[in-house]
């Protein structure tokens, strides 16, 4: 059996998927080049990307589709998980098998995968949508550190978009050391690196004129003071705010 | 804003707030189209989680404590010794607007203790919500209270800048009301919601006809009830709450398990009394159960089960009462039926209904699916369940699955006590 090895980005997989039905190898593996390991027993073919191809496979999937089918194998390639490549490949050849509304057949494996998966993604990005918490920098950005388990910045880009439309900010992922920047006028993704220290502190100072520690002070008055401490549930808490999120959390600082 | 000041009054009006259960921020479906700050999203974001458990979506807040009425079961009641504080139009405002930048919230759930009377209580509550939308071109959440007995014309302007209102029943039953609370009566809540409820219908009738028909209480309404506090059974609440839903087309009923808060009254469970929580929680599944799963009420609760079951939730009830409905076949049976199986959810059920058009359903499938396989197994059959000529009896089943499973509420009753 042959591995295919491609670039990591969604081309790169798209662009696969083209050149798996060109040259007809039979059954492969698929690995990103990040989790590829060379292999004694499967010779590997690298994938060259090519935007061509990769838009027709895109073109191709998006017709055979619904919009939320699409958007489900977006979100599992997101996942960034190694076997999520093997499922999407296996899922996109069943899905040009010719069947009718294949998404709905929970019964095959990768299709449940990827709904699975995508599921997963998407409660990713609404925890993020609920526990990013901006700081008024003292240049008048809002800055918000984040460690999310799934590459889901670029889902939630919109989101942030529309909802502070007025403000500009900056969500920066410290996993895979990009962000997000709105300068009240266009979305723009930012390479900047940050020293690598692992504080939760800003890498810019904040300010008095921001009154930044003051909303800081009573948001934590606040979070406390409407607890029901007769009602006191720590594992309800957790379960529903996991504990990854809290190092970023205002009001789960002391 | 002087920070000290705005720390207690935060702390005091948070405090007294507390009790209000509603926390939704969903069904709002205001844009952010004048490039202003926010935008609601549908179906709605949970911020945070207090050590309670319970979601932090809202800034809930109290303009002020001071009431001129005395509710038995209620903190802010006028007899009742605690600091008084009233925060400023202004300080609302500023508290929302600098939360709901920095993401800490979805927006703004504001009630107030009746001062002086209901229309200048409901007043000032009209001018924060007018400030936040026209002048700081808010558009997140808003849930306002409506004051009973405040004007119509108050009412009908508020609705026009709030995504929800509500009014709170406080007790299940008329009888129950007047037992902690002889100044209120369920007649006082019944007005004000139908009030709205009709403007909602109005200005629905007009979206059709006229396109820039302005939003008006986008959310629905809600309400609330105390158990715990009077001596209702469950079914006496479940056919409030029900009556309710059908007649004023809310959107949610909460069910408040009452929080002692006072030593001195013969009346309520006093303090140190824990909070009924499991029956809290038996109430809400069967509220979804009505809403989502096409139950009705008079099917869980009626004069022979009057009151729900404290151990087994209110579906697997309702099944093993009628256990002539099943084994149900998955690959046959119709979407109603398979909602009502026992460990089978909405999410599960369409997908069940899906899949099964690309071929017979087989155990493991369903197991992969996601469903309480170990709790459905007893009420269904697919494409490989071999042949049982073995009957269980309902409480048979009941003991497997209690033996089987762990309920959250469970061990606090069953754990051996220390002896130290």
């Amino acid at each position: 059996m042959e591995i295919y090895v491609f670039d990591d980005t969604l081309e790169g997989l798209l662009t696969l998927i083209f050149d798996w039905y060109h040259r007809k190898p039979g059954p492969i593996l698929v690995h990103s080049e990040k989790h590829h390991h060379p292999s004694a027993f499967h010779p590997a073919f690298e994938v060259v990307t090519e935007a061509e191809k990769a838009s027709r496979v895109a073109r191709g999937l998006q017709q055979k589709l619904t919009q939320a089918g699409w958007r489900n194998f977006y979100c599992t390639f997101l996942s960034e998980q190694p076997e999520a490549f093997q499922h999407l490949f296996q899922f996109a050849v069943y899905v040009f098998s010719g069947v009718e509304n294949p998404e709905d057949n929970y019964g095959h494996d990768s299709v449940l995968y990827v709904s699975q998966m995508a599921r997963k993604v998407e409660r990713e990005k609404h925890h993020l949508e609920a526990f990013i918490r901006f700081q008024h920098t003292r240049d008048g950005m809002y800055y918000a550190p984040v460690e999310p388990k799934y590459n889901v910045l670029p889902l939630i880009a919109r989101h942030f978009k529309d909802r502070y439309a007025d403000q500009p900010w900056v969500i920066y992922d410290h996993l895979r050391r990009y962000g997000l920047y709105y300068d009240l006028q266009k979305l723009d993704l930012i390479n900047i690196d940050f020293q690598k220290n692992n504080s939760t502190t800003l890498p810019v100072s904040i300010s008095e004129e921001t009154h930044e520690e003051m909303y800081q002070f009573l948001w934590k008055d606040y979070f406390k003071s409407t607890n029901i401490e007769s009602r006191r549930n720590i594992k309800l808490q957790v379960r529903s705010m996991p504990r990854r999120f809290w190092r970023y959390l205002t009001e789960k600082q002391i | 804003m002087n920070l000290s000041r705005a720390s207690e009054k935060l702390q005091i009006l948070a405090d007294a707030a507390k009790y209000d259960v509603s926390c939704a921020s969903s069904g709002g479906n205001r844009k952010n189209e004048n490039k202003g700050l926010g935008d609601s999203k549908a179906n709605g974001i949970c911020h945070s989680f207090t050590e309670d458990g319970r979601c932090v979506s809202l800034l809930k807040i109290l303009l002020t404590n001071h009431c001129i009425y005395d509710c038995a079961f209620c903190v802010s009641r006028k007899s009742n010794d605690v600091q008084r504080a009233a925060f400023t139009v202004e300080e609302v405002v500023d508290l929302t607007i600098n939360f709901y930048r920095r993401n800490y919230i979805e927006g703004l759930f504001l009630s107030s203790g009746i001062f002086k009377n209901a229309d200048y209580t409901m007043e000032r509550l009209l001018r924060i919500v007018k400030k936040l939308r026209i002048e700081e071109r808010f558009n997140g959440y808003i849930h306002l209270k409506t004051i009973p007995g405040a004007s119509e014309e108050l009412i009908k302007e508020a609705g026009l800048y709030a995504d929800r209102m509500s009014i709170n029943l406080e007790m299940p039953t008329e009888a129950g009301l007047k037992m902690v609370a002889p100044e209120k009566s369920h007649e006082d809540v019944k007005k004000p919601l139908h009030f709205v409820n009709q403007q909602i219908q109005l200005y629905k009738a007009d979206t059709k006809l006229i396109k820039n028909t302005p939003k008006f209480v986008p959310a629905g309404q809600s309400t609330q009830m105390v158990v715990g506090a009077t001596p209702e059974s469950d079914m006496e609440v479940m056919y409030t709450a029900d009556r309710f839903y059908k007649d004023y087309s809310l959107k949610r009923v909460y069910y408040s398990g009452y929080v002692p808060i006072r030593n001195d009254d013969s009346l309520l469970p006093s303090i140190g009394s824990q909070p009924p929580l499991l029956r809290e929680n038996r109430l809400y599944q069967t509220d979804w159960l009505l809403r989502f799963y096409r139950f009705q009420v008079n099917e869980i609760l009626n004069a022979a089960h009057p009151n729900l079951d404290p151990e087994i939730d209110p579906k697997l009830s309702w099944a093993l009462r009628n256990l002539h409905e099943f084994p149900i076949d998955i690959n046959t049976a119709e979407y109603d039926m398979i909602l009502r199986v026992p460990g089978i959810g909405v999410g599960s059920a369409q997908k069940i209904i899906a899949a099964r058009r690309f071929g017979k359903l087989r155990t493991y499938q369903l197991q992969k699916l996601g469903i309480a396989y170990n709790r459905a197994k007893y009420f269904i059959r697919c494409a490989d369940t071999p042949f049982l000529s073995k009957d269980w009896q309902p409480q048979q089943i009941r003991n497997f699955i209690l033996g089987s499973s762990h309920g959250k509420f469970q061990k606090a009753a069953t754990q051996q006590l220390t002896l130290f």
